[in-house]
């Protein structure tokens, strides 16, 4: 199971306190976009064994959305941190390396 | 002018703690930017009390009036019912420039009251919360998950818990909570 922490309410719950919502930093492709985009957009998802970045809702808490840094293996969360991003901060990348030396997903490393 | 009732009318059950609705309670939703002046004016207005910070509930009046923090832009004030209607007035008067919103949502609301020794246990056979003296207590506001369906809890005294839920699954969270304070169910993870 589990177990993050809200970066909004401060909250530290397991994951049926939260609502998941699909993979982080997806940049979206819409009108004028061409079908190839929003075909990426829409179905290519990564699917990694290892370290993976997720949006979630605190759907049973305060209801602000957020991201999170996990390992799809161990369930370890690296951190979570604000929405308010296109990519993971500093920080959860150096923590991520401090534990999975050489990971790299999608265009961040 | 109807006849306000609450949704269980003080429904009460007595197991190794005691499970009673509270009736009717005044409840006023505020969302807006809890760090400027305006929404602390219109707070103390209402219920006389400070902004709460994060993860905090603050109570005055024995009870009477309290303020807990939902989310970083929401509160929620408690009040008697009779006066949310003329809190809410003022409040509107003190936020009309400001991006903010309040709602009177006491008719929306059901509010329950577990107390007793086993009153942290109770909760804690209903919800994903770390419910020991040490991890949660009088002062704090929790939004959680109960059982099936979202609630919000704060502990007046260190015998005592309330809890809030919507009002359309009143009676589901009754029978949650009697069922979870059932003589004979206690476990005693409390000591
Ligand atoms: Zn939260």
């Amino acid at each position: 199971m589990l177990i993050l922490t809200c970066p909004c309410c401060g909250v530290t719950g397991e994951e049926t306190e939260f609502a998941p919502g699909g993979e982080a930093h997806l940049k979206r492709f819409g009108p004028g976009s061409t079908d190839d985009e929003f075909h990426g957009y829409l179905f290519e998802k990564v699917n990694p064994r290892g370290v993976h970045f997720e949006r979630w809702r605190h759907a049973n808490g305060c209801g602000k959305w957020f991201h999170a840094a996990r390992c799809t293996v161990t369930l370890e969360v690296f951190g979570t941190y604000s929405a308010q991003t296109t990519e993971p901060p500093q920080d959860i990348k150096d923590r991520i390396s401090a534990k999975r030396p050489g990971w790299s997903w999608r265009e961040f490393a | 002018m109807s006849d306000a009732v609450s949704a269980l009318e003080g429904a009460r059950e007595d197991g190794f703690a005691t499970v009673e609705e509270l009736g009717l309670k005044g409840m006023i939703t505020l969302r807006g930017g809890l760090d400027t002046p305006e929404v602390g004016a219109a707070v103390e207005a209402a219920v006389n009390l400070a902004v709460p910070g994060r993860g905090e509930v603050l109570i005055a009046d024995g009870g009477d009036h309290a303020v807990a923090w939902m989310s970083p832009d929401e509160l929620l004030l408690v009040m008697s019912y009779e006066e949310a209607e003329a809190s809410l007035a003022g409040m509107r008067d003190a936020l009309q420039d400001q991006h903010a919103l309040v709602v009177n949502v006491s008719d929306a609301r059901a509010v329950f009251q577990v107390s007793g020794a086993g009153c942290r246990e109770v909760i804690a056979k209903l919800c994903p919360v770390d419910m020991s003296p040490g991890a949660f207590g009088p002062g704090q506001f929790r939004r959680t998950r109960m059982a099936q369906v979202p609630a919000a809890f704060w502990m007046p005294d260190d015998q005592t818990v309330q809890v809030v839920c919507f009002r359309s699954v009143a009676v589901y969270v009754f029978d949650l909570l009697r069922g979870a304070s059932a003589t004979g169910g206690e476990v005693g993870y409390f000591g």
